[in-house]
């Protein structure tokens, strides 16, 4: 798993990587009520505003982490934002991108490193 | 952070985990261990405890009642004069221009009057009443932090304690001992919940949350709930929902100010904005405070303007509070409309992240209040 200074992770999973929120960015964030995913099949280029989350304090983006195509989308979590508190780093996952260019990930951090990083 | 005032229970915020943000000068909990969420429906269905020490708490006092009485209904367009002792009611500094600079609780203890104003406004509201009130008068700050008790089983919690609490009726005022502490206790709130409002000695008022917080029903709640509980309560908040360019009838508060007041009353008239306000009242006003439902699952916030149709055009409106309501289930806003919109089902847009998405205007309050009258 590697993680984005945006608070996401990221997971290969053959050829896609599936991303998600990071336990402490859920936690951060507060009760999720509310989540816009991408439409399957959409070029995304890393940075856009792909994902709109609220909770019941705020909205916040989700950027994509790289450049590629949007293969997968996860709807329960749309059926059932609260999802994204209860398990963030595992069924509670967003999308799955196919990258079409993954020299980004040198720049994520490890487990390891993630840790350090939100101290 | 250095600068903000803190409250007596800022210790206990600590103790509990509560994250703080600042608030009106103030250090405040925004939520504790619970959630925002949790919070909410724990209020609702059990006891939520508050610490609302940052509102200024006033006494008025002067050679009699009835000089008290009269020299604050110069400031506010509600009778003062002929509330019984013991009782409270709700009110608002208005304007000259019929606007409204605060809105606050007042309550009657023998001969002088307890009121109850915002944080962010109090500085503003001591100068005016200092200002305003005449020479015989007295506006004392007092320094005395506030917590509210709210929800279904706030009865039990403070009965327990001292069993007064449970004859007072909504709006009583009553001098209450709970468990050695002596504390002016109001049946009142700003959730739509049964409960009460409970002023104390700021060196006991953590003996006194910590006392109510050793009953399993209470758990402590913070500013993030209280905004949720209040906004599906239909209940305004000064500086988003009204404040000095919105008289009190485009908010809908036209029902806090008494017959003896109104024209042809006892006591017509004689508060700052008087012509605009009382002519409100009998013609109606051009915009209006409305409940709204957004039929998406988006939370449409403050700030959010308002549109009649999906396509073109100018504004009509504006969310003046929003968010999701955690007992509706769903988002929930309220906001100003002109009033023939304001009709319930009348379909409105609001641009959210450039989209224009219906949202469906609707008598307030979202969740019927539970008080005990």
């Amino acid at each position: 798993m590697k993680y984005t200074e945006e608070h996401e992770w990221l997971l290969e999973e053959g050829d896609v990587m599936v991303v998600g929120i990071t336990a402490h960015a859920a936690e951060q964030l507060g009760d999720v009520v509310f989540v816009e995913l991408p439409e399957v099949g959409t070029e995304v280029s890393k940075d856009d505003e792909i994902v709109v989350i609220e909770s019941v304090k705020a909205a916040s983006d989700i950027l994509a982490p790289l450049d590629g195509e949007i293969v997968e989308v996860n709807e329960a979590i749309v059926d059932e934002p609260a999802k994204v508190n209860e398990d963030p780093e595992g069924e509670a996952w967003f999308f799955k991108i196919k990258p079409s260019d993954l020299s980004p990930m040198d720049d994520y951090m490890d487990e390891a490193a993630y840790k350090s990083f939100i101290g | 952070m250095s600068d903000l005032n803190r409250t007596a229970l800022h210790d206990l915020h600590l103790q509990l985990g509560a994250k703080m943000v600042g608030f009106a000068g103030y250090d405040m909990p925004v939520q504790y261990a619970l959630g925002v969420m949790k919070e909410h429906q724990h209020t609702r269905s059990a006891v939520g405890l508050f610490d609302v020490s940052h509102m200024g708490q006033v006494l008025i006092s002067g050679p009699s009642w009835e000089t008290v009485a009269l020299a604050f209904e110069k400031l506010v367009p509600q009778n003062v004069l002929d509330l019984a002792d013991g009782r409270q009611r709700y009110g608002f500094f208005t304007t000259a221009t019929g606007g409204i600079s605060d809105d606050l609780m007042f309550a009657r203890r023998g001969d002088a009057l307890f009121v109850v104003v915002n944080a962010a406004c109090k500085a503003e509201d001591l100068a005016h009443m200092r200002a305003s009130l005449g020479k015989s008068i007295t506006v004392e700050e007092l320094d005395r932090a506030l917590i509210a008790l709210q929800g279904p089983a706030a009865e039990d919690v403070l009965a327990a304690l001292d069993p007064l609490a449970k004859d007072m009726r909504f709006m009583d005022v009553l001098a209450l001992d709970l468990g050695g502490i002596d504390v002016w206790a109001s049946r009142s709130g700003y959730t739509g919940e049964d409960g009460y409002e409970v002023s104390v000695a700021p060196d006991q008022a953590q003996d006194l949350a910590r006392k109510l917080l050793e009953n399993a029903k209470v758990e402590p709640i913070g500013l993030g709930a209280r905004d949720s509980l209040r906004l599906e309560a239909g209940l305004c908040l000064y500086g988003h929902d009204m404040d000095t360019t919105v008289t009190p009838i485009e908010a809908g508060l036209g029902w806090a100010i008494q017959t003896a007041r109104r024209a042809g009353g006892a006591r017509e008239g004689g508060f700052p904005g008087t012509d605009i306000i009382l002519a409100q009242l009998t013609a109606g006003t051009q915009r209006s405070r409305v409940g709204l439902l957004p039929e998406g699952r988006a939370p449409m916030r403050e700030g959010i303007l308002l549109y009649s149709e999906l396509e073109g055009g100018e504004p009509v409106g504006q969310i003046t509070s929003g968010g999701f309501g955690p007992t509706v289930g769903g988002p929930v806003a309220m906001g100003y409309l002109p009033t023939i919109l304001c009709a319930p089902g009348t379909k409105v847009f609001g641009e959210l992240r450039g989209k224009r998405l219906p949202l469906t205007t609707t008598p307030l309050p979202f969740v019927a209040a539970n008080f005990k009258r």
